[in-house]
Protein backbone atom coordinates (compact mmCIF):
# COMPACT_ATOMS: atom_id res chain seq x y z
CA UNK A 1 0.00 0.00 0.00
CA UNK A 2 2.82 2.29 0.60
CA UNK A 3 4.38 1.89 -2.63
CA UNK A 4 0.97 2.65 -3.69
CA UNK A 5 0.60 5.65 -2.30
CA UNK A 6 3.99 6.93 -3.81
CA UNK A 7 2.93 6.09 -6.83
CA UNK A 8 -0.24 7.98 -6.65
CA UNK A 9 1.47 11.22 -5.75
CA UNK A 10 4.07 11.04 -8.01
CA UNK A 11 1.34 10.89 -10.85
CA UNK A 12 -0.27 13.67 -8.86
CA UNK A 13 2.85 15.85 -9.60
CA UNK A 14 2.83 14.49 -12.92
CA UNK A 15 -0.39 15.27 -13.89
CA UNK A 16 -0.74 18.91 -12.24
CA UNK A 17 2.66 19.69 -13.83
CA UNK A 18 1.39 18.22 -17.68
CA UNK A 19 -1.75 19.56 -17.50
CA UNK A 20 -0.73 23.14 -16.59
CA UNK A 21 0.90 23.62 -19.52
CA UNK A 22 -2.07 24.07 -21.58
CA UNK A 23 -4.16 26.02 -19.66
CA UNK A 24 -6.20 27.53 -21.94
CA UNK A 25 -7.55 23.82 -23.16
CA UNK A 26 -8.19 23.55 -19.24
CA UNK A 27 -10.91 26.10 -19.04
CA UNK A 28 -12.30 25.42 -22.59
CA UNK A 29 -13.49 22.22 -21.37
CA UNK A 30 -14.77 24.11 -18.53
CA UNK A 31 -17.08 26.62 -20.52
CA UNK A 32 -18.47 22.94 -22.04
CA UNK A 33 -19.22 21.71 -18.06
CA UNK A 34 -21.04 24.60 -17.42
CA UNK A 35 -23.27 26.02 -20.45
CA UNK A 36 -24.90 22.52 -20.60
CA UNK A 37 -26.39 22.42 -17.02
CA UNK A 38 -27.01 25.79 -17.33
CA UNK A 39 -29.31 25.61 -20.36
CA UNK A 40 -31.14 23.25 -18.52
CA UNK A 41 -31.08 25.48 -15.52
CA UNK A 42 -32.77 28.51 -18.15
CA UNK A 43 -35.26 26.05 -19.22
CA UNK A 44 -36.28 24.72 -16.17
CA UNK A 45 -36.79 28.66 -14.41
CA UNK A 46 -38.63 29.61 -17.20
CA UNK A 47 -40.86 26.59 -17.29
CA UNK A 48 -41.51 27.10 -13.55
CA UNK A 49 -42.15 31.03 -13.79
CA UNK A 50 -44.52 30.67 -16.38
CA UNK A 51 -46.38 27.90 -14.57
CA UNK A 52 -47.59 29.73 -11.17
CA UNK A 53 -43.72 29.18 -9.63
CA UNK A 54 -44.05 25.50 -9.47
CA UNK A 55 -43.61 22.07 -11.10
CA UNK A 56 -43.38 18.81 -9.62
CA UNK A 57 -42.62 20.30 -6.54
CA UNK A 58 -40.06 22.82 -8.03
CA UNK A 59 -39.92 26.31 -7.64
CA UNK A 60 -37.76 28.25 -9.82
CA UNK A 61 -35.19 28.91 -6.97
CA UNK A 62 -35.01 24.87 -6.04
CA UNK A 63 -34.34 23.98 -9.86
CA UNK A 64 -31.52 26.97 -9.53
CA UNK A 65 -30.20 25.16 -6.12
CA UNK A 66 -30.52 21.90 -8.10
CA UNK A 67 -28.67 22.40 -11.65
CA UNK A 68 -25.80 24.37 -9.79
CA UNK A 69 -25.02 21.62 -7.78
CA UNK A 70 -26.09 18.73 -10.59
CA UNK A 71 -22.81 20.86 -12.12
CA UNK A 72 -20.72 20.59 -9.60
CA UNK A 73 -21.34 16.76 -8.81
CA UNK A 74 -21.29 15.89 -12.33
CA UNK A 75 -17.51 17.84 -12.88
CA UNK A 76 -16.37 15.72 -10.08
CA UNK A 77 -17.60 12.72 -10.90
CA UNK A 78 -17.13 12.91 -14.72
CA UNK A 79 -14.07 11.04 -16.52
CA UNK A 80 -12.56 11.17 -20.28
CA UNK A 81 -11.35 7.54 -20.07
CA UNK A 82 -13.79 6.48 -23.06
CA UNK A 83 -11.86 8.84 -25.42
CA UNK A 84 -8.33 8.53 -24.12
CA UNK A 85 -8.56 4.67 -23.87
CA UNK A 86 -9.19 4.72 -27.82
CA UNK A 87 -6.96 6.73 -28.57
CA UNK A 88 -3.86 5.02 -26.43
CA UNK A 89 -4.91 1.59 -28.01
CA UNK A 90 -4.62 2.93 -31.60
CA UNK A 91 -1.06 4.35 -31.57
CA UNK A 92 -0.36 1.71 -29.58
CA UNK A 93 1.06 3.43 -26.26
CA UNK A 94 -1.16 1.17 -24.03
CA UNK A 95 1.68 -0.94 -24.47
CA UNK A 96 3.88 0.78 -21.91
CA UNK A 97 0.95 0.59 -19.46
CA UNK A 98 0.88 -3.07 -19.64
CA UNK A 99 5.18 -3.21 -19.48
CA UNK A 100 4.87 -1.26 -15.90
CA UNK A 101 4.26 -3.14 -12.82
CA UNK A 102 0.95 -1.52 -11.67
CA UNK A 103 -2.33 -2.11 -12.84
CA UNK A 104 -2.96 0.98 -15.37
CA UNK A 105 -6.12 1.84 -13.69
CA UNK A 106 -4.19 3.78 -10.56
CA UNK A 107 -2.60 6.03 -12.76
CA UNK A 108 -5.74 6.85 -14.34
CA UNK A 109 -7.68 7.41 -11.10
CA UNK A 110 -4.73 10.10 -10.38
CA UNK A 111 -4.73 11.62 -13.45
CA UNK A 112 -8.62 12.30 -13.08
CA UNK A 113 -8.38 13.59 -9.59
CA UNK A 114 -5.59 15.37 -9.93
CA UNK A 115 -7.58 17.60 -12.81
CA UNK A 116 -10.01 17.86 -10.80
CA UNK A 117 -7.99 19.42 -8.47
CA UNK A 118 -7.13 21.98 -10.65
CA UNK A 119 -10.32 22.41 -11.80
CA UNK A 120 -12.27 22.51 -8.84
CA UNK A 121 -11.49 25.84 -7.48
CA UNK A 122 -12.69 27.55 -10.81
CA UNK A 123 -16.12 25.48 -10.74
CA UNK A 124 -17.12 26.89 -6.96
CA UNK A 125 -16.15 30.36 -8.58
CA UNK A 126 -18.70 29.50 -11.72
CA UNK A 127 -21.48 27.88 -9.20
CA UNK A 128 -21.20 31.08 -7.15
CA UNK A 129 -21.79 33.44 -10.03
CA UNK A 130 -24.66 31.52 -10.95
CA UNK A 131 -26.18 31.78 -7.56
CA UNK A 132 -25.77 35.89 -7.68
CA UNK A 133 -27.38 35.32 -10.83
CA UNK A 134 -29.92 33.08 -10.78
CA UNK A 135 -31.15 33.12 -6.88
CA UNK A 136 -31.38 29.36 -5.67
CA UNK A 137 -32.87 28.34 -2.72
CA UNK A 138 -31.12 25.47 -0.47
CA UNK A 139 -32.89 23.93 2.14
CA UNK A 140 -30.50 22.37 4.11
CA UNK A 141 -31.21 18.94 6.82
CA UNK A 142 -27.64 18.83 8.34
CA UNK A 143 -27.51 14.35 8.56
CA UNK A 144 -28.40 14.99 4.29
CA UNK A 145 -25.54 17.38 3.88
CA UNK A 146 -23.08 14.72 6.08
CA UNK A 147 -24.65 11.71 4.15
CA UNK A 148 -23.85 13.39 1.28
CA UNK A 149 -20.32 13.36 1.21
CA UNK A 150 -19.95 9.60 0.83
CA UNK A 151 -22.39 9.89 -1.61
CA UNK A 152 -20.50 12.05 -3.83
CA UNK A 153 -17.31 9.92 -3.38
CA UNK A 154 -19.50 6.70 -3.92
CA UNK A 155 -20.57 8.21 -6.97
CA UNK A 156 -17.47 9.04 -8.33
CA UNK A 157 -16.23 5.64 -7.74
CA UNK A 158 -19.16 3.89 -9.40
CA UNK A 159 -18.85 6.47 -12.80
CA UNK A 160 -15.36 5.83 -12.81
CA UNK A 161 -15.19 1.99 -12.78
CA UNK A 162 -17.90 1.89 -15.18
CA UNK A 163 -16.86 4.37 -17.42
CA UNK A 164 -13.32 2.55 -17.08
CA UNK A 165 -14.65 -0.58 -17.55
CA UNK A 166 -16.49 1.03 -21.41
CA UNK A 167 -13.64 2.35 -22.15
CA UNK A 168 -11.85 -1.10 -22.06
CA UNK A 169 -14.29 -2.47 -25.07
CA UNK A 170 -11.49 -0.56 -27.15
CA UNK A 171 -9.27 -4.20 -26.98
CA UNK A 172 -12.46 -5.60 -29.25
CA UNK A 173 -13.27 -2.49 -31.28
CA UNK A 174 -11.13 0.78 -32.11
CA UNK A 175 -14.48 2.62 -33.14
CA UNK A 176 -15.20 3.11 -29.62
CA UNK A 177 -17.14 6.33 -30.12
CA UNK A 178 -20.46 4.69 -31.23
CA UNK A 179 -20.76 2.96 -27.51
CA UNK A 180 -20.17 6.39 -25.91
CA UNK A 181 -22.56 8.37 -28.18
CA UNK A 182 -25.21 5.66 -27.09
CA UNK A 183 -23.54 5.66 -23.51
CA UNK A 184 -23.96 9.65 -23.42
CA UNK A 185 -27.66 9.63 -24.26
CA UNK A 186 -28.46 7.33 -21.53
CA UNK A 187 -26.68 9.18 -18.80
CA UNK A 188 -27.89 12.26 -19.93
CA UNK A 189 -31.16 11.11 -19.75
CA UNK A 190 -31.12 8.56 -16.60
CA UNK A 191 -28.95 10.93 -14.29
CA UNK A 192 -31.33 13.77 -13.78
CA UNK A 193 -28.99 15.72 -16.03
CA UNK A 194 -31.75 16.70 -18.36
CA UNK A 195 -34.76 17.25 -15.86
CA UNK A 196 -34.51 16.29 -11.63
CA UNK A 197 -35.87 12.45 -11.96
CA UNK A 198 -38.68 12.93 -9.71
CA UNK A 199 -40.77 15.28 -13.10
CA UNK A 200 -39.88 12.00 -14.76
CA UNK A 201 -43.25 9.55 -15.57
CA UNK A 202 -43.12 6.55 -12.41
CA UNK A 203 -41.68 3.59 -14.84
CA UNK A 204 -39.24 5.62 -15.99
CA UNK A 205 -38.64 6.72 -12.14
CA UNK A 206 -38.38 3.02 -11.23
CA UNK A 207 -36.00 2.52 -14.83
CA UNK A 208 -33.44 5.01 -13.43
CA UNK A 209 -33.28 3.53 -10.00
CA UNK A 210 -31.88 -0.15 -11.14
CA UNK A 211 -29.27 1.69 -13.92
CA UNK A 212 -26.47 3.15 -12.90
CA UNK A 213 -26.77 6.58 -13.70
CA UNK A 214 -28.87 7.90 -10.72
CA UNK A 215 -26.50 6.79 -8.70
CA UNK A 216 -23.56 8.37 -10.56
CA UNK A 217 -25.01 11.86 -11.05
CA UNK A 218 -28.43 13.05 -9.26
CA UNK A 219 -28.74 10.81 -6.47
CA UNK A 220 -26.23 13.01 -4.19
CA UNK A 221 -27.94 16.71 -5.57
CA UNK A 222 -30.99 15.26 -4.62
CA UNK A 223 -29.93 14.16 -1.28
CA UNK A 224 -28.51 17.75 -0.21
CA UNK A 225 -31.16 19.35 -1.01
CA UNK A 226 -33.10 17.53 1.22
CA UNK A 227 -35.70 15.35 -0.81
CA UNK A 228 -35.30 12.68 0.25
CA UNK A 229 -36.17 10.60 3.84
CA UNK A 230 -33.61 9.17 5.71
CA UNK A 231 -34.96 5.83 5.13
CA UNK A 232 -34.54 6.54 0.65
CA UNK A 233 -30.65 7.85 1.42
CA UNK A 234 -29.70 4.75 2.97
CA UNK A 235 -31.72 2.92 0.25
CA UNK A 236 -29.30 4.91 -2.29
CA UNK A 237 -25.97 4.66 -0.47
CA UNK A 238 -27.26 0.79 -0.36
CA UNK A 239 -27.71 0.82 -4.15
CA UNK A 240 -24.25 2.41 -4.54
CA UNK A 241 -22.44 0.52 -2.87
CA UNK A 242 -24.27 -3.04 -4.73
CA UNK A 243 -23.40 -0.97 -7.78
CA UNK A 244 -19.65 -0.31 -6.90
CA UNK A 245 -19.29 -3.75 -6.14
CA UNK A 246 -21.29 -5.02 -9.39
CA UNK A 247 -18.84 -2.51 -11.45
CA UNK A 248 -15.76 -4.05 -9.81
CA UNK A 249 -16.57 -7.42 -10.83
CA UNK A 250 -18.11 -6.56 -14.34
CA UNK A 251 -14.12 -4.45 -14.49
CA UNK A 252 -12.30 -7.80 -13.23
CA UNK A 253 -14.16 -9.93 -15.70
CA UNK A 254 -13.78 -7.30 -18.89
CA UNK A 255 -10.04 -6.39 -18.12
CA UNK A 256 -8.95 -9.97 -18.13
CA UNK A 257 -11.02 -10.92 -21.10
CA UNK A 258 -9.68 -7.42 -23.00
CA UNK A 259 -6.39 -8.34 -22.73
CA UNK A 260 -6.70 -12.33 -23.36
CA UNK A 261 -8.12 -10.51 -27.01
CA UNK A 262 -5.33 -7.31 -26.72
CA UNK A 263 -2.60 -10.35 -26.46
CA UNK A 264 -4.03 -12.54 -29.18
CA UNK A 265 -4.09 -9.48 -31.46
CA UNK A 266 -1.26 -6.87 -30.80
CA UNK A 267 -1.37 -3.29 -31.26
CA UNK B 1 32.81 -27.89 -9.91
CA UNK B 2 30.84 -26.57 -13.48
CA UNK B 3 27.43 -24.73 -13.53
CA UNK B 4 25.17 -24.93 -16.09
CA UNK B 5 23.55 -21.75 -15.78
CA UNK B 6 20.04 -21.86 -17.17
CA UNK B 7 19.05 -19.43 -19.73
CA UNK B 8 17.93 -16.32 -19.15
CA UNK B 9 15.57 -16.25 -22.47
CA UNK B 10 14.47 -19.53 -23.54
CA UNK B 11 12.12 -20.40 -26.73
CA UNK B 12 10.72 -24.34 -27.76
CA UNK B 13 9.38 -24.17 -31.20
CA UNK B 14 7.24 -20.46 -30.06
CA UNK B 15 4.14 -19.54 -32.29
CA UNK B 16 2.13 -16.85 -32.89
CA UNK B 17 -0.50 -16.95 -35.46
CA UNK B 18 -3.10 -13.82 -35.81
CA UNK B 19 -6.21 -14.19 -37.30
CA UNK B 20 -7.60 -11.23 -39.95
CA UNK B 21 -10.73 -10.60 -41.60
CA UNK B 22 -9.95 -10.23 -45.11
CA UNK B 23 -12.00 -8.93 -48.00
CA UNK B 24 -11.78 -8.51 -51.58
CA UNK B 25 -12.09 -4.33 -52.56
CA UNK B 26 -14.93 -3.10 -53.39
CA UNK B 27 -18.45 -1.72 -52.34
CA UNK B 28 -20.35 -5.17 -52.39
CA UNK B 29 -17.58 -7.09 -50.79
CA UNK B 30 -17.72 -4.22 -48.05
CA UNK B 31 -21.34 -5.30 -47.61
CA UNK B 32 -20.86 -9.17 -47.73
CA UNK B 33 -18.58 -8.99 -45.06
CA UNK B 34 -21.05 -7.52 -43.11
CA UNK B 35 -22.68 -10.31 -42.71
CA UNK B 36 -20.18 -12.64 -42.99
CA UNK B 37 -16.30 -12.05 -42.47
CA UNK B 38 -14.02 -14.15 -43.74
CA UNK B 39 -11.35 -14.85 -41.09
CA UNK B 40 -7.59 -15.62 -42.34
CA UNK B 41 -4.89 -17.33 -40.24
CA UNK B 42 -1.66 -15.29 -40.66
CA UNK B 43 1.47 -17.20 -38.70
CA UNK B 44 3.49 -14.32 -37.88
CA UNK B 45 6.10 -16.58 -36.03
CA UNK B 46 5.76 -20.18 -37.18
CA UNK B 47 7.88 -22.08 -34.88
CA UNK B 48 11.46 -20.55 -33.28
CA UNK B 49 13.52 -21.86 -30.74
CA UNK B 50 17.06 -20.11 -28.96
CA UNK B 51 18.22 -20.33 -25.59
CA UNK B 52 19.92 -16.39 -24.70
CA UNK B 53 22.47 -16.46 -21.54
CA UNK B 54 22.84 -14.09 -19.07
CA UNK B 55 25.07 -11.63 -20.25
CA UNK B 56 24.90 -12.09 -23.98
CA UNK B 57 23.98 -8.94 -26.44
CA UNK B 58 21.87 -10.69 -29.40
CA UNK B 59 21.45 -9.32 -32.90
CA UNK B 60 17.60 -10.47 -33.91
CA UNK B 61 17.63 -10.12 -37.88
CA UNK B 62 15.48 -10.33 -40.21
CA UNK B 63 13.41 -7.86 -42.89
CA UNK B 64 10.08 -6.12 -41.97
CA UNK B 65 7.13 -8.71 -41.00
CA UNK B 66 9.53 -10.97 -40.25
CA UNK B 67 8.26 -11.76 -36.84
CA UNK B 68 11.40 -9.96 -35.04
CA UNK B 69 8.85 -7.19 -33.23
CA UNK B 70 5.60 -10.11 -32.42
CA UNK B 71 8.88 -12.01 -30.93
CA UNK B 72 9.88 -9.55 -29.07
CA UNK B 73 6.46 -8.95 -27.80
CA UNK B 74 5.87 -12.45 -26.38
CA UNK B 75 9.37 -12.16 -24.91
CA UNK B 76 8.24 -8.73 -22.83
CA UNK B 77 4.69 -10.46 -22.05
CA UNK B 78 2.36 -8.10 -24.24
CA UNK B 79 1.30 -11.09 -26.29
CA UNK B 80 -0.08 -14.44 -26.15
CA UNK B 81 1.85 -17.20 -27.84
CA UNK B 82 -0.06 -19.13 -30.20
CA UNK B 83 1.94 -22.21 -28.73
CA UNK B 84 5.46 -23.51 -27.85
CA UNK B 85 7.59 -22.57 -24.76
CA UNK B 86 8.55 -19.17 -23.93
CA UNK B 87 10.36 -18.41 -20.08
CA UNK B 88 12.36 -15.13 -19.61
CA UNK B 89 14.10 -15.67 -16.47
CA UNK B 90 12.08 -18.38 -14.93
CA UNK B 91 9.07 -16.56 -15.52
CA UNK B 92 6.19 -16.88 -18.21
CA UNK B 93 6.18 -13.43 -20.14
CA UNK B 94 2.13 -13.51 -20.33
CA UNK B 95 1.42 -13.81 -17.24
CA UNK B 96 3.02 -10.41 -16.19
CA UNK B 97 3.92 -11.08 -12.87
CA UNK B 98 4.70 -7.85 -10.82
CA UNK B 99 8.59 -9.20 -10.69
CA UNK B 100 9.09 -10.12 -14.14
CA UNK B 101 8.03 -6.60 -14.98
CA UNK B 102 10.53 -5.39 -12.83
CA UNK B 103 13.73 -7.19 -13.99
CA UNK B 104 12.56 -6.29 -17.84
CA UNK B 105 12.49 -3.34 -20.09
CA UNK B 106 11.12 -3.07 -23.63
CA UNK B 107 12.38 0.33 -25.75
CA UNK B 108 10.51 0.43 -28.66
CA UNK B 109 12.39 2.77 -31.06
CA UNK B 110 9.26 4.09 -32.76
CA UNK B 111 6.83 4.55 -30.28
CA UNK B 112 7.46 6.75 -26.33
CA UNK B 113 6.38 6.05 -23.23
CA UNK B 114 8.20 9.64 -21.97
CA UNK B 115 4.70 12.17 -21.30
CA UNK B 116 5.05 14.47 -24.15
CA UNK B 117 4.10 17.93 -22.20
CA UNK B 118 6.65 17.79 -18.83
CA UNK B 119 10.34 17.34 -18.17
CA UNK B 120 11.97 13.86 -18.61
CA UNK B 121 13.19 14.36 -15.31
CA UNK B 122 9.32 14.40 -14.29
CA UNK B 123 8.60 10.99 -16.23
CA UNK B 124 11.40 9.57 -14.51
CA UNK B 125 10.49 10.09 -10.96
CA UNK B 126 7.11 8.75 -12.07
CA UNK B 127 9.16 5.25 -12.65
CA UNK B 128 11.33 5.64 -9.76
CA UNK B 129 7.77 5.42 -8.23
CA UNK B 130 5.69 2.54 -10.04
CA UNK B 131 9.19 0.33 -10.29
CA UNK B 132 9.60 1.24 -6.45
CA UNK B 133 13.26 1.79 -6.24
CA UNK B 134 15.10 3.15 -3.67
CA UNK B 135 16.29 6.26 -3.53
CA UNK B 136 20.00 5.59 -3.60
CA UNK B 137 19.58 3.10 -6.09
CA UNK B 138 17.81 5.62 -8.04
CA UNK B 139 20.27 8.37 -7.62
CA UNK B 140 22.62 5.79 -9.02
CA UNK B 141 21.22 4.56 -11.97
CA UNK B 142 19.99 8.32 -12.69
CA UNK B 143 23.70 9.67 -12.50
CA UNK B 144 24.91 6.94 -14.65
CA UNK B 145 22.69 7.72 -16.82
CA UNK B 146 22.96 10.96 -16.88
CA UNK B 147 27.04 10.48 -17.57
CA UNK B 148 26.76 7.72 -20.63
CA UNK B 149 23.86 9.37 -22.09
CA UNK B 150 25.29 12.93 -21.75
CA UNK B 151 21.44 14.19 -20.31
CA UNK B 152 22.32 17.23 -18.16
CA UNK B 153 21.24 19.62 -20.58
CA UNK B 154 18.30 17.55 -21.53
CA UNK B 155 16.28 16.53 -17.94
CA UNK B 156 14.74 19.95 -17.44
CA UNK B 157 13.50 20.34 -21.10
CA UNK B 158 9.77 19.37 -21.86
CA UNK B 159 10.13 16.36 -23.80
CA UNK B 160 8.23 17.68 -27.16
CA UNK B 161 11.04 20.04 -27.18
CA UNK B 162 13.39 17.89 -27.56
CA UNK B 163 15.14 16.85 -30.71
CA UNK B 164 15.01 12.79 -31.87
CA UNK B 165 17.96 11.69 -30.93
CA UNK B 166 17.45 13.17 -27.67
CA UNK B 167 14.15 12.10 -27.42
CA UNK B 168 15.38 8.23 -28.09
CA UNK B 169 18.11 9.24 -24.96
CA UNK B 170 16.05 10.02 -22.97
CA UNK B 171 13.31 6.98 -23.51
CA UNK B 172 16.30 4.68 -23.20
CA UNK B 173 17.05 5.83 -19.69
CA UNK B 174 13.50 5.71 -18.45
CA UNK B 175 13.24 2.24 -19.64
CA UNK B 176 16.46 1.64 -17.85
CA UNK B 177 16.31 3.61 -14.25
CA UNK B 178 15.39 0.20 -12.61
CA UNK B 179 18.25 -1.35 -13.90
CA UNK B 180 16.51 -4.61 -15.80
CA UNK B 181 18.46 -7.76 -16.16
CA UNK B 182 17.13 -8.34 -19.45
CA UNK B 183 16.46 -5.34 -21.94
CA UNK B 184 14.54 -5.62 -25.54
CA UNK B 185 15.64 -2.73 -28.11
CA UNK B 186 13.57 -2.79 -30.93
CA UNK B 187 14.69 -0.60 -33.45
CA UNK B 188 16.43 1.51 -30.96
CA UNK B 189 18.52 3.47 -33.47
CA UNK B 190 15.67 4.47 -35.56
CA UNK B 191 15.47 7.11 -37.87
CA UNK B 192 18.88 8.93 -36.00
CA UNK B 193 21.98 10.28 -37.28
CA UNK B 194 25.30 8.31 -37.58
CA UNK B 195 27.05 10.09 -34.26
CA UNK B 196 23.83 9.79 -32.20
CA UNK B 197 23.31 6.11 -33.01
CA UNK B 198 26.90 5.78 -32.53
CA UNK B 199 26.21 7.03 -29.46
CA UNK B 200 23.83 4.81 -28.74
CA UNK B 201 25.64 2.03 -29.31
CA UNK B 202 28.50 2.44 -26.97
CA UNK B 203 26.04 3.36 -24.46
CA UNK B 204 23.92 -0.22 -24.69
CA UNK B 205 27.57 -1.91 -24.77
CA UNK B 206 28.69 0.21 -21.49
CA UNK B 207 24.53 -1.16 -19.96
CA UNK B 208 25.70 -4.44 -20.91
CA UNK B 209 29.26 -4.61 -19.39
CA UNK B 210 28.22 -2.52 -16.25
CA UNK B 211 25.08 -4.64 -15.24
CA UNK B 212 25.88 -7.78 -17.21
CA UNK B 213 22.20 -7.57 -18.60
CA UNK B 214 21.26 -9.62 -21.10
CA UNK B 215 20.10 -7.71 -24.25
CA UNK B 216 18.50 -8.74 -27.39
CA UNK B 217 18.23 -6.41 -30.09
CA UNK B 218 16.79 -5.80 -33.40
CA UNK B 219 17.62 -3.26 -35.96
CA UNK B 220 17.40 -2.68 -39.49
CA UNK B 221 21.60 -0.69 -39.37
CA UNK B 222 24.29 -3.78 -39.65
CA UNK B 223 26.63 -1.35 -37.98
CA UNK B 224 24.37 -1.64 -34.56
CA UNK B 225 24.73 -5.64 -34.93
CA UNK B 226 28.67 -5.54 -35.74
CA UNK B 227 29.64 -3.03 -33.18
CA UNK B 228 27.48 -4.77 -30.71
CA UNK B 229 26.66 -8.48 -30.82
CA UNK B 230 28.89 -11.20 -31.37
CA UNK B 231 25.86 -13.72 -32.03
CA UNK B 232 23.11 -13.15 -34.13
CA UNK B 233 19.68 -14.85 -34.94
CA UNK B 234 18.12 -14.22 -38.13
CA UNK B 235 14.19 -15.21 -38.87
CA UNK B 236 12.69 -14.46 -41.83
CA UNK B 237 8.53 -15.28 -42.37
CA UNK B 238 8.57 -16.40 -38.43
CA UNK B 239 11.12 -19.22 -39.04
CA UNK B 240 14.69 -19.35 -37.82
CA UNK B 241 17.27 -18.58 -40.91
CA UNK B 242 20.40 -18.97 -38.49
CA UNK B 243 21.81 -18.78 -35.14
CA UNK B 244 25.34 -18.11 -34.74
CA UNK B 245 28.61 -16.18 -34.78
CA UNK B 246 28.08 -13.39 -36.85
CA UNK B 247 31.83 -13.98 -38.39
CA UNK B 248 29.63 -17.48 -39.34
CA UNK B 249 26.63 -15.62 -41.00
CA UNK B 250 29.21 -14.25 -42.96
CA UNK B 251 30.65 -17.56 -43.56
CA UNK B 252 27.48 -19.37 -44.64
CA UNK B 253 25.52 -17.13 -46.55
CA UNK B 254 28.73 -15.55 -48.47
CA UNK B 255 28.72 -17.44 -51.76
CA UNK B 256 30.92 -14.56 -53.39
CA UNK B 257 33.85 -13.18 -53.28
CA UNK B 258 35.18 -9.36 -53.10
CA UNK B 259 38.75 -8.43 -55.02
CA UNK B 260 40.01 -5.43 -55.71
CA UNK B 261 42.98 -4.58 -57.72
CA UNK B 262 44.36 -1.74 -58.76
CA UNK B 263 45.57 -1.50 -62.75
CA UNK B 264 47.66 1.21 -64.48
CA UNK B 265 43.85 1.78 -65.95
CA UNK B 266 40.14 0.59 -66.67
CA UNK B 267 41.04 -0.27 -70.51
CA UNK B 268 41.79 -4.17 -69.68
CA UNK B 269 38.76 -6.46 -70.24
CA UNK B 270 38.23 -8.20 -66.89
CA UNK B 271 35.07 -10.32 -67.48
CA UNK B 272 36.23 -13.39 -67.97
CA UNK B 273 37.96 -13.22 -64.45
CA UNK B 274 34.29 -12.25 -62.84
CA UNK B 275 31.55 -9.91 -62.60
CA UNK B 276 32.57 -6.29 -62.59
CA UNK B 277 31.16 -4.37 -59.76
CA UNK B 278 32.90 -0.86 -60.88
CA UNK B 279 35.98 0.13 -62.45
CA UNK B 280 37.46 3.94 -61.46
CA UNK B 281 40.85 4.92 -62.69
CA UNK B 282 42.25 1.22 -62.68
CA UNK B 283 40.87 0.53 -59.48
CA UNK B 284 38.42 -2.62 -60.20
CA UNK B 285 36.15 -4.54 -57.91
CA UNK B 286 35.04 -8.07 -59.21
CA UNK B 287 32.51 -10.01 -57.43
CA UNK B 288 33.64 -13.82 -57.87
CA UNK B 289 32.04 -17.03 -56.72
CA UNK B 290 33.46 -18.09 -53.24
CA UNK B 291 34.54 -21.84 -54.77
CA UNK B 292 36.82 -19.50 -57.94
CA UNK B 293 38.72 -17.07 -55.13
CA UNK B 294 41.82 -18.81 -55.48
CA UNK B 295 41.78 -19.56 -59.03
CA UNK B 296 40.58 -16.54 -60.13
CA UNK B 297 43.63 -14.78 -57.78
CA UNK B 298 46.16 -16.95 -59.52
CA UNK B 299 45.00 -15.72 -63.04
CA UNK B 300 44.46 -12.25 -62.36
CA UNK B 301 48.45 -12.11 -60.73
CA UNK B 302 49.58 -14.28 -63.96
CA UNK B 303 47.95 -12.20 -66.43
CA UNK B 304 48.02 -8.84 -65.82
CA UNK B 305 49.95 -6.27 -64.32
CA UNK B 306 48.82 -5.37 -61.07
CA UNK B 307 49.65 -2.70 -58.86
CA UNK B 308 47.78 -4.50 -55.49
CA UNK B 309 45.17 -7.11 -55.27
CA UNK B 310 42.88 -7.40 -52.04
CA UNK B 311 40.20 -10.40 -51.41
CA UNK B 312 37.42 -9.39 -49.17
CA UNK B 313 33.87 -10.25 -47.83
CA UNK B 314 31.25 -8.62 -49.33
CA UNK B 315 29.71 -5.92 -46.89
CA UNK B 316 27.69 -7.23 -44.15
CA UNK B 317 24.09 -5.29 -45.40
CA UNK B 318 24.79 -7.15 -48.73
CA UNK B 319 24.92 -10.56 -46.92
CA UNK B 320 22.48 -9.75 -45.06
CA UNK B 321 20.39 -8.58 -48.26
CA UNK B 322 21.04 -11.97 -50.06
CA UNK B 323 20.04 -14.13 -46.55
CA UNK B 324 16.65 -12.01 -46.77
CA UNK B 325 16.10 -12.74 -50.55
CA UNK B 326 16.72 -16.31 -50.61
CA UNK B 327 13.45 -18.65 -48.95
CA UNK B 328 14.27 -20.80 -45.73
CA UNK B 329 17.07 -22.82 -46.51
Amino acid sequence: MKGLGAIYLQQFSTTLASQLQYRAVLFIWLIGQVLEPLIYLVVWSAVSRSTGGNVGGFSAGEFSAYFILLMLINHSTFTWIMWEQEYRIRLGTFSFALLKPVHPIHSDIADNVSYKLITFPVMLLVALALSLAFHPEFHFAPWAVMAFFPALGLAFLVRFLLEWTLAMTAFWTTRVSAINQVYFVLLLFFSGQIAPLSLLPGPIQAVASILPFRWMISFPAELFLGRLTPSQALAGLAAQVAWLAGCLILMKIIWRAGLRVYSAVGA
Amino acid sequence: MAVTALPVIHIRDLRKTYVVSERETGARAALKSLVHRRMQEVPAVAGISFDIAAGEIVGFLGPNGAGKTTTLKMLSGLLHPSGGEVAVLCHIPWKREKAFLRKITLVMGQRNQLVWDIPAADSFELNRAIYRIPSDVYRRSLDDLTGLLDLEPLLRKPVRNLSLGERMKCEIAAALLHRPQVVFLDEPTIGLDVSMQRRIRSFIADYNRRYGATVLLTSHYMADVEALCRRVIVIHHGRLLFDGELSGLVQRFTRHKTIVIQLQDCSVDLHAYGEIIECVDGRATLRVPKAETARVTERLLADLPLIDLTVEDPPIEEIIEQVFAQEVL
